[in-house]
């Protein structure tokens, strides 16, 4: 195997040069326009480490404090960006610690490429040291991966994975590189990947589908719109609201859809799901047409399917053929992207008003207002809730800000609560529900979009898998805004054992350590907040500042997030408490 | 609740490691049992065919489908009832030589259209193809004289219909 250990750089990709594999990694993530990546390093990747140490000038390499941490801000990264997210890990742990993010981005469809580094080849199975079978592993949370043993095989799987990782659907990619390949000189050309036979990323719509999917609409009496993801990831907002609009239809987000319009949108009827709005809920099992987009009917979004929609006829969009009838049976599918589906159905829809459709929005929505939204924002007892500390960020924030939030009870307030005024701002581990995803998640957003403010919410027991991250804080100076909602459990899980476990609270409390001292080690000014009257002012000074903030509100204990969708039960049982 | 019943799948692929992970893992995850699976090439230069059978409904081997075409390198994938396809398994035994002049294992040999494969002075080993029933009749028979061995291979099955694959592949040349 030839070597070469020189400092000497190359730029021109179209003429093949001289180069070790590891030089050729850094050379394709440069080609594919990437100049930001998090990780973490380890022997089996040193040869790329020593490659991103030589074009430190041109691609900027973030070092969390744990792989997981690495991964999950690639994730906000690329959730705010729309670009592909990129990380490093070494071989071994450093590999298996990305697996939870592998899940979570494949489950949420964010494009990332993840480069893990790999025992040499001829070590391979020999349980060398680090070594572990992460193509194995990773085989069914990856959109797809690949193992290369020799340096010739990088330029064209990396062109392949960026392909991959950003068409159609996206999704995460791993591609494992021995060591040897690394090292190994081989001629280096890169040419961008632009189609693989096997693989059609974007279906070709059928215009007749379209067609029939505008006469349904045009002829529902009260048509509903439920729409995902899908419409942020084919950047399709305008095309969405054009398409609403003219025809005049509520529609309700899922909580990836959300920030694909304005909240405040007089069509915009909030979010549906276990914890989503009351009317949207209720009134799926009451429209006549239900129009999917870009959305994939997840359980916390159905319910119990057996009694979802089944007076609807079902009109789905969506981008991956096996969405289609997956849970929920269509009356008509459009298959394609939505950003040309939605221009099409567009001219083929008639203006209507639906007046007494929206007249049941209204009402349910003021029943809402009353049981759970007005004692929620504008509470009478003493204790803190979130969505008072939601109110508050909205207020100093014009909803303006990227919301980052971990899971559980501060999530679904968060989503219920926090005004979008701009696409991609709602940044949140909706799938896999994976706690200590916020607060990576808000230092890839920042660093992806330095220009915007970053509000990471957060639960005590979230905040305490990933808050070794503040380290990260700390070395970049992203200047991320954490709110810690305190109170003192488990939240989502207390809940649970509130209302069908007879209050047995097996393992939800949770005591804390001095959350304002914690960031003060790592240099972030900190408030910590009891009181309502206090809340307000903190919230204003933490906006107000150019660098990180930790704001700790110690919430009510025990206070519930309602509506509330049991499992089991129909979208049409959504209970207000 | 529908019914379950055997389906043939087969799954064009490019040839790549991995892949076998990749659509068992499909299987895995909806708890769901292979029942036999081949991996062979195709009619088509460059192109692997799966073979693979389970017993399932029609509502979740049309998801399953779905879900193994989603695969990047799977270039196309159908699924076909037992009326669909002709299939066959071939099978092996292995006998002790002292059994090789009793008449009614000849019979019953003939019978099966079995073939001997080597013969030596310990032991013969005969192979038949035919369907699992054709298969498992024949294991009955010569199973009383003491198999030193068995071995059935997965199903193996060609379409009564044409295949769509040769026009895909055509398309994506254009």
């Amino acid at each position: 195997m030839e070597t070469k250990s020189t400092l000497t750089k190359t730029s021109d990709t179209s003429k093949s040069v001289r180069i070790i594999g590891a030089e050729a990694v850094v050379k394709c993530l440069l080609a594919e326009g990437q100049t930001l990546g998090y990780g973490y390093p380890g022997g089996a990747i040193m040869p790329v480490y020593d490659e991103l140490y030589k074009y430190q000038d041109q691609f900027t390499h973030i070092l969390t404090r744990h792989e997981q941490g690495a991964i999950h801000a690639a994730q906000g990264h690329a959730r705010v960006t729309g670009d592909v997210g990129i990380v490093f890990a070494t071989s071994g742990p450093g590999a298996t610690n990305l697996v939870t993010g592998i899940a979570d981005a494949q489950i949420d469809s964010t494009p990332l490429v993840c480069i893990t580094g790999q025992v040499a080849s001829h070590l391979l199975g020999t349980d060398a040291f680090q070594e572990t079978d992460i193509v194995g592993i990773s085989t069914p949370v990856t959109k797809w991966n690949y193992q290369i043993t020799k340096a010739s095989e990088i330029p064209g799987v990396f062109a392949k994975a960026f392909y991959i990782a950003k068409s159609g659907r996206p999704g995460p990619v791993l591609i494992d590189i021995t060591k040897d390949a690394q090292l190994e000189v081989f001629d280096f050309v890169y040419k961008k990947c632009t189609s693989i036979r096997s693989y059609r990323p974007v279906p070709h719509y059928d215009i007749h589908k379209i067609k029939e999917a505008a006469n349904l609409i045009n002829n529902a009496k009260k048509p509903f719109v439920v729409f995902g993801q899908g419409v942020i990831l084919g950047q399709a907002e305008s095309e969405f609201k054009a398409v609403i609009e003219k025809a005049n239809i509520p529609s309700a987000s899922t909580a990836l859809g959300l920030s694909a319009i304005n909240s405040t949108h007089p069509l915009n009827v909030g979010m549906v799901g276990m914890h989503g709005h009351y009317a949207p809920n209720k009134l799926t099992n009451e429209c006549d047409v239900l129009i999917a987009i870009g959305m994939r009917f997840d359980d916390r979004v159905t319910g119990d399917l057996a009694r979802y929609a089944t007076q609807a006829k079902i009109i789905h969009f969506d981008i991956d053929p096996s969405e289609i009838d997956k849970n929920v049976p269509t009356t008509v599918a459009v298959l394609g992207d939505v950003k040309e589906t939605l221009a099409e159905l567009l001219p083929l829809l008639n203006p209507t008003s639906h007046e007494a459709w929206f007249d049941k929005f209204k009402k349910l929505r003021s029943i809402e207002n009353q049981e759970v939204i007005d004692p929620q924002l504008n509470p009478t007892k003493e204790g803190l809730t979130m969505g008072e500390v939601l109110k508050g960020i909205n207020k100093e924030t014009k909803g303006d800000a990227i919301i980052v939030s971990d899971v559980g009870q501060h999530q679904m307030f968060a989503c219920r609560y926090a005004d979008f005024k701009k696409t991609r701002s709602n940044i949140t581990s909706g799938g896999l529900g994976t706690m200590g995803f916020a607060l990576p998640a808000a230092i890839g957003a920042k660093l992806g979009a330095p220009e915007r403010e970053v509000v990471a919410i957060i639960g005590d027991g979230g905040y305490q898998m990933t808050c070794n991250e503040l380290g990260t804080i700390l070395q970049t100076k992203a200047a991320v805004k954490i709110v810690v909602l305190n109170n003192g459990y488990l939240g989502m899980v207390r809940q649970w054992q509130e209302l069908f476990f007879d209050k047995r609270y097996a393992s939800t409390e949770m005591v804390s350590p001095n959350f304002v001292k914690l960031a003060g080690a790592y240099d972030i000014e900190a408030i910590r907040v009891s009181k309502r009257e206090d809340l307000p002012k903190a919230i204003e000074k933490m906006i107000a500042s150019d660098h990180a903030f930790f704001l700790e509100v110690i919430i009510e204990k025990e206070d519930n997030i309602f509506p509330m969708i049991p499992t089991g039960s129909s979208v049409s049982e959504v209970r207000l408490k | 609740m529908e019914e379950k019943q055997k389906f043939t799948i087969s799954v064009y692929t490019e040839n790549n490691i991995g892949l076998l992970n990749r659509i068992s893992a499909i299987f895995l995850k909806r708890h769901i049992n292979i029942e036999s699976l081949t991996v062979s090439k195709s009619e088509i230069e460059d192109v692997h065919r799966f073979t693979i059978v389970a017993n399932m409904t029609e509502k979740g081997i049309k998801k399953i489908l779905g879900q193994i075409e989603k695969q990047i390198e799977v270039i196309r994938a159908f699924y076909h009832t037992d009326d669909e396809v002709i299939f066959q398994e071939t099978a092996m035994f292995k006998i002790s030589t002292e059994h090789l002049y009793d008449e009614k294992i000849q019979n019953k040999l003939k019978l099966r259209r079995a073939h001997m494969v080597t013969i030596n002075e310990r032991y013969f080993v005969i192979e038949t193809t035919g369907t699992t029933e054709d298969i498992n009749r024949l294991y009955d028979r010569l199973k009383p004289y003491g198999l030193l061995q068995f071995v059935r291979s997965g199903r193996i099955a060609i379409t009564k219909e044409k295949m769509a694959i040769s026009e895909l592949l055509q398309e994506f040349k254009d």
